[in-house]
């Protein structure tokens, strides 16, 4: 059994067992990269549940990647919560298990942040709600974190990570992509910077939305970026795709990342960036 | 002219109908509600996407730039085309001349009928991501009015990069949704034979959209196509002639708050 097909599928049951099954990785495990497929003891991975071997950053929730990225942090709209406009069948059950898991309200944490003494807006997606994948609650965060943080004149630093659409909320889901990119425009249009970290895995209507629309775009080792999924290519085109087509180092040479940045090196690097943005010619 | 519908249509009948053949086609269109409709071709970057057609024409006296999504007559024109579905050449292609015409103040039309943006190794070596992604960013402060008519499928990010603006209108006959009810069934119950169900659960029709306010109306199509035509044209005339005045700011804060609401 693999730690990292645990997290990934992992259901009602874990949840009883655990409440904070993702916090803690269970002693004498044997993790698998999924990457690279070498087998590594769990304490192998570090405090930032990296591949030693291939640097791939495992899928972690927003809390745990919070915990070492910034040093004070306070939370906004964490109370919202969707109104379920199609009334979906069981949506309501996996919410609740979702919220359970990953102790947020949908799948962004925002809020504002410091590293030191730079100050900024901060939203991180959370890959274990529903797949990271975009609700209303998801756009509307987005929406107000990047409105608050043109309204106080501070920087947006994003983690994405997403499956895409959230499909129980069907076009309304759709309609975050427009209603986030107005914000990010407006944002931008005030000369503030925004910076966007692409994670495992970026994907779908966040790809085609704000992941891809920042003034600098990093990404984390070996994460899947891309639009369409690899399953719908291959049953559209015929054709196999490469296994590597949207891993970030791909990307990055087709001309969409600025650059790749380990995990345990992402703290120092916002620092630097928000430090150099500080400097303008006033 | 909106919900005047005298028998009502299954959600998967309309999804039939958005699909069919007989639809009324992009060069029809294109010659029938315009006149002098010349295309340009090219996003500048890269390549030129036959997906998109795109070019100057006029509406009724008045410069317009039209965009349409393009699924191709002949079965080479299909291919060539993805049978509409665009790849990222397709969306610079649109946001080029979508720009062209901001900076020569005409408004801009798109007629959207796609089932998506293409699903491709070479769309994703291409950004296709990126290419929707600058759409919705760049439309959104678009200083001129920009409507568009879904006249077929509306199939999710693909469609909302060319619809994105201020009026959007779809026929009685077409549909707009997030994924399409085959991929909702597949993922949903793992069975996409129950795609006519999944049609409904979606709330892809013209008549559920726009008491969501996804939309601001329907035309309605009759058996001659000469008429629907007209009544797009008159659609067109009429939202372009309330848009045009407002002053920039206003229609721009217009334009975000009808995003701002979702
Ligand atoms: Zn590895």
């Amino acid at each position: 059994m693999q730690l990292f097909n645990e997290l990934k599928n992992l259901s009602a049951k874990h949840i009883k067992v655990n409440k904070q099954a993702s916090q803690k990785v269970p002693s004498g495990i044997w993790i698998a990269c999924p990457k690279c497929h070498q087998s590594f003891y769990h304490k192998d991975l570090g405090q930032y549940k990296v591949c030693p071997n291939c640097q791939y950053g495992f899928r972690i929730t927003a809390r745990q990647r919070l915990n070492w990225l910034v040093d004070s942090f306070e939370e906004i709209d964490a109370d919202l919560l969707t109104d379920d406009p199609l009334q979906f069948p069981d949506y309501q059950k996996k919410l609740i298990k979702s919220q359970q898991l990953t102790k947020l309200n949908d799948s962004v944490l925002t809020g504002f942040a410091q590293i030191q003494s730079e100050k900024f807006a901060l939203g991180i997606m959370d890959p274990f709600f529903i797949m990271g994948s975009m609700g209303t609650i998801t756009g509307e965060k987005l929406t107000r974190l990047f409105e608050k943080a043109t309204q106080k004149q501070l920087p947006v630093v994003l983690f994405t990570a997403s499956g895409g659409a959230r499909m129980q909320e069907g076009i309304f889901s759709l309609m975050q992509m427009a209603k986030v990119s107005a914000a990010v425009k407006q944002h931008s249009d005030a000369g503030l910077l925004y910076v966007v970290i692409l994670t495992d895995p970026t994907t779908g209507g966040v790809t085609a939305s704000f992941a891809m629309q920042a003034d600098i775009t990093l990404a984390e080792p070996r994460s899947l970026i891309g639009f369409a999924g690899k399953r719908v290519i291959e049953q559209t085109t015929g054709q196999k795709i490469p296994s590597d087509l949207q891993d970030a180092e791909t990307v990055l040479k087709h001309g969409f990342i600025d650059q790749i940045v380990l995990r345990s090196e992402l703290k120092n690097k916002l620092k630097w960036l928000l430090e150099f943005h500080q400097r303008r010619d006033s | 002219m909106s919900g005047l519908l005298d028998h009502k249509k299954t959600a998967a009948e309309i999804v039939k109908l958005a699909r069919s053949d007989d639809k009324v086609s992009v060069k029809f269109l294109l010659t029938e509600i315009f006149q002098d409709f010349i295309e340009f071709h090219g996003d500048r970057v890269y390549g030129d996407d036959p997906a998109i057609i795109g070019g100057l024409a006029y509406l009724n006296q008045q410069p317009v730039t039209v965009i349409s999504t393009n699924k191709g007559q002949t079965t080479k024109e299909k291919l060539a085309s993805h049978f509409g579905c665009p790849e990222p050449a397709g969306y610079r292609k649109a946001l080029r001349l979508a720009q062209q015409a901001a900076k020569f103040k005409r408004p801009v039309i798109f007629l959207v009928n796609t089932a998506g943006a293409y699903p491709g190794r070479s769309a994703e070596e291409n950004g296709q991501g990126e290419a929707i992604a600058k759409n919705l960013y760049e439309f959104s402060k678009l200083p001129v009015p920009i409507v568009s008519i879904i006249y077929g499928e509306g199939g999710s990010g693909g469609a909302l990069a060319l619809a994105c603006g201020d009026r959007v209108w779809m026929l009685e006959n077409s549909t707009y949704s997030v994924l399409s009810p085959e991929g909702f069934a597949a993922i949903l119950w793992k069975d996409s034979s129950r795609a006519d169900q999944a049609a409904e659960i979606l709330q892809l029709t013209p008549e559920k959209l726009l008491r969501q306010q996804v939309i601001e109306g329907i035309i309605p199509e009759s058996h001659s196509k000469y008429r629907l035509v007209k009544a797009i044209k008159r659609v067109l005339l009429q939202e372009i002639d309330q848009l045009q005045q407002m002053t920039t700011d206003e229609l721009l804060e217009k334009r975000r708050m009808r995003y701002r609401k979702f």
